[in-house]
């Protein structure tokens, strides 16, 4: 085994037990980067030398904590080389959104989520591909162009934080973060058959998260296994006061979940998720693994979520219309790119026009019809209003089950190209991870198994704030399937 | 309803964004069809339902008002497209004739 494959957990114990140094688990992923990077392009930016600096800096700590017998109280995070998406702020190393107009933009600040990070001694080894501003689903919508999937290299690797999942599937990084508007953390897992947690919204602070849509967007972890995603949540889990809507409530400790018995949880199954619009080899797949959390010792109840398809047209009428407002800081006046002109209007205008791709422009004037007199009240408000059903549904649901159950994505990762050709019914792929980031309840992807070879993934989703139960029921069906454990022959 | 011309090109007057005659005209064929779609939400009565704009019940999270070191003005100042003095420098803002 290369130390390139190892998961967080893995590679945390071999670096206490001084068989490896921080530095060579970090030039082992750069070293796998520099060699699978051609193909899969998962990167906009890497960052080896500050990579390696901070590598350096954790075997410091390592060797201190070893003469003092401390070493079982270091964070776990210590030494880990992690991957950011590239819509998430960290100081002194560009963050492009994956855009034009934020091409040479480097922030000044990290995110909450990365100071969390580099506390515990993480080790940033870059910035990744995202569709731009995270508007999309593929990374196809990237002016970096798109990553490719390790499963497939002429296919998708989802999004848009693909390039958070074509880096981990490919051993080009041991853990990642993403962020999640409407499935974006979710999905690509699931194409890349990986683990990702899109957490309760305001469990984990939104500050230095480049907005979309701020009533939905959330950093979630994406990563190898369901054990390493329970070690980035609790790292970056809790209350900030940067964010005004990050709650104050403890954090539980999700560690001790893993491995807790799973009989007797009450598990939905909507029938809406294996009906129209879903591909019936992904159904035949979950149902498989719906038939695992069954023999686990879970109670399967088939319930309805009669909104699940009016979820899409309220998330794409919220969540651009947030985009419109959120996007309009992109002026050129205080940073970025900046047109050519002779006033201010249309310097405002041309820096907008060619610094903005086709899916971005195309939000931005959806939100802004949606949010524009005579047309706020029949979209926008209607929207909002269809956003309180689609939130009481799920409280009723959770009335009668713990988790709900179902595919993550209704499709198998699609071949390079079909999004860009075909945006509109693009939209129609987020029917699975849409009503969920609506309601504001949390939601995990976890490897399911395959169909000809695609990696199909398992939705778990829950009660607000209660992701114990998520990875509880995550880590007891990962531990009886293993699917998590295979790794792309192509590369 | 389709989308006519000229309620793109006021939308994006409204959101200051230049397009191509090629971008209005793809514009206004798929806006029309994400709106077709979004009429599915005309046939659920939400005449007695209150809207939603987050999810979270708090409301108002105010901090006393410290001061505090803010950055840098040349670090705020570093990604600027163009300066002066300390300042943000723009085109002129009224057109002069």
């Amino acid at each position: 085994m290369e130390l390139y494959q190892l998961t967080a957990h893995e590679a945390r114990d071999l670096l206490r037990r001084g068989d490896i140094s921080a530095t060579e688990l970090t030039r082992a992923v750069l070293q796998r980067i520099t060699a699978v990077e051609p193909r899969v392009k998962a990167y906009i930016t890497l960052t080896p030398e500050v990579a390696l600096a901070q590598a350096a800096e954790a075997d410091k700590r390592f060797a201190e904590a070893r003469r003092a017998g401390t070493v079982d109280q270091l964070p776990d995070l210590l030494g880990i080389p992690l991957a950011v998406k590239d819509v998430i702020s960290t100081a002194g190393i560009r963050t492009t959104c994956a855009s034009k107009i934020l091409d040479d933009y480097v922030p000044p600040y990290d995110a909450t989520a990365v100071v969390r990070l580099r506390e515990q001694g993480a080790v940033i080894v870059g910035k990744t591909n995202t569709d731009e501003f995270a508007m999309g689903w593929s990374t196809e919508n990237s002016a970096f162009g798109p990553s490719h999937n390790p499963w497939d290299l002429s296919r998708v690797p989802g999004g848009s934080s693909g390039g958070n999942a074509a880096a981990l599937a490919a051993d080009a990084t041991i853990i990642a973060i993403g962020s999640d508007t409407g499935g974006s953390v979710r999905q690509p897992a699931a194409f890349c058959n990986l683990v990702a947690l899109r957490p309760t919204y305001g469990r984990v602070s939104r500050f230095g998260l480049v907005a979309f849509a701020s009533s939905l967007d959330q950093i979630g972890p994406m990563t190898k296994d369901v054990t390493d995603a329970a070690l980035v949540y609790q790292a970056i889990a809790g209350h900030d006061p940067k964010d005004s809507t990050s709650v104050n409530r403890p954090v539980e400790d999700v560690m001790s979940e893993l491995g807790r018995e799973v009989k007797g949880l009450r598990v939905g199954v909507p029938k809406e998720y294996f009906g129209e619009g879903i591909d019936p080899n992904v159904a035949r797949v979950v149902r498989q693994a719906l038939s695992v959390l069954e023999d686990l010792g879970a109670h399967l109840e088939e319930i309805s979520l009669p909104l699940t398809q009016h979820s899409i047209p309220v998330y794409y009428i919220i969540a651009p219309a947030e985009a419109s407002a959120n996007l309009a800081r992109y002026d050129g006046v205080r940073y970025g790119y900046r047109a050519e002109a002779s006033t201010l209007w249309e310097q405002y205008k041309r820096t907008r026009g060619q610094g903005f791709g086709p899916e971005v422009k195309r939000r931005i004037i959806l939100g802004t019809y949606a949010l524009s007199a005579g047309y706020y009240d029949a979209y926008y408000l209607r929207a909002q209003k269809v956003r309180t059903l689609i939130r009481r549904e799920y409280e009723k649901a959770f009335e009668q089950v713990d988790v709900i159950a179902g595919p993550v994505t209704p499709v198998l990762p699609w071949p390079i190209g079909w999004a860009m050709e075909n945006p509109v019914q693009a939209y129609l792929t987020d029917l699975l991870t849409i009503s969920q980031a609506i309601a504001g309840v949390p939601a995990m992807a976890v490897p399911a198994g395959f169909w000809d070879d695609l990696p199909v993934g398992l939705q778990l989703v829950g009660r607000p704030f209660d992701e114990p139960t998520l990875f509880r029921l995550a880590y007891a069906y990962e531990q009886a399937t293993g699917w998590g454990k295979r790794r792309p022959a192509t590369l | 309803m389709p989308l006519s011309r000229q309620d793109v090109e006021h939308v994006a007057w409204l959101a200051r964004l230049e397009l191509t005659d090629e971008e209005i005209q793809r514009l206004q064929v798929e806006l029309s069809a994400i709106l077709e779609y979004a009429r599915m939400l005309e046939q659920i009565d939400v005449s007695q339902v209150p809207p939603t704009a987050t999810v979270l019940p708090m409301r108002n999270v105010m901090r006393d008002d410290e001061v505090a070191p803010s950055l840098p003005r040349d670090v705020v100042l570093a990604n600027a497209p163009d300066q002066e003095e300390g300042y943000f420098r723009v085109p002129p803002v009224l057109e002069t004739e």
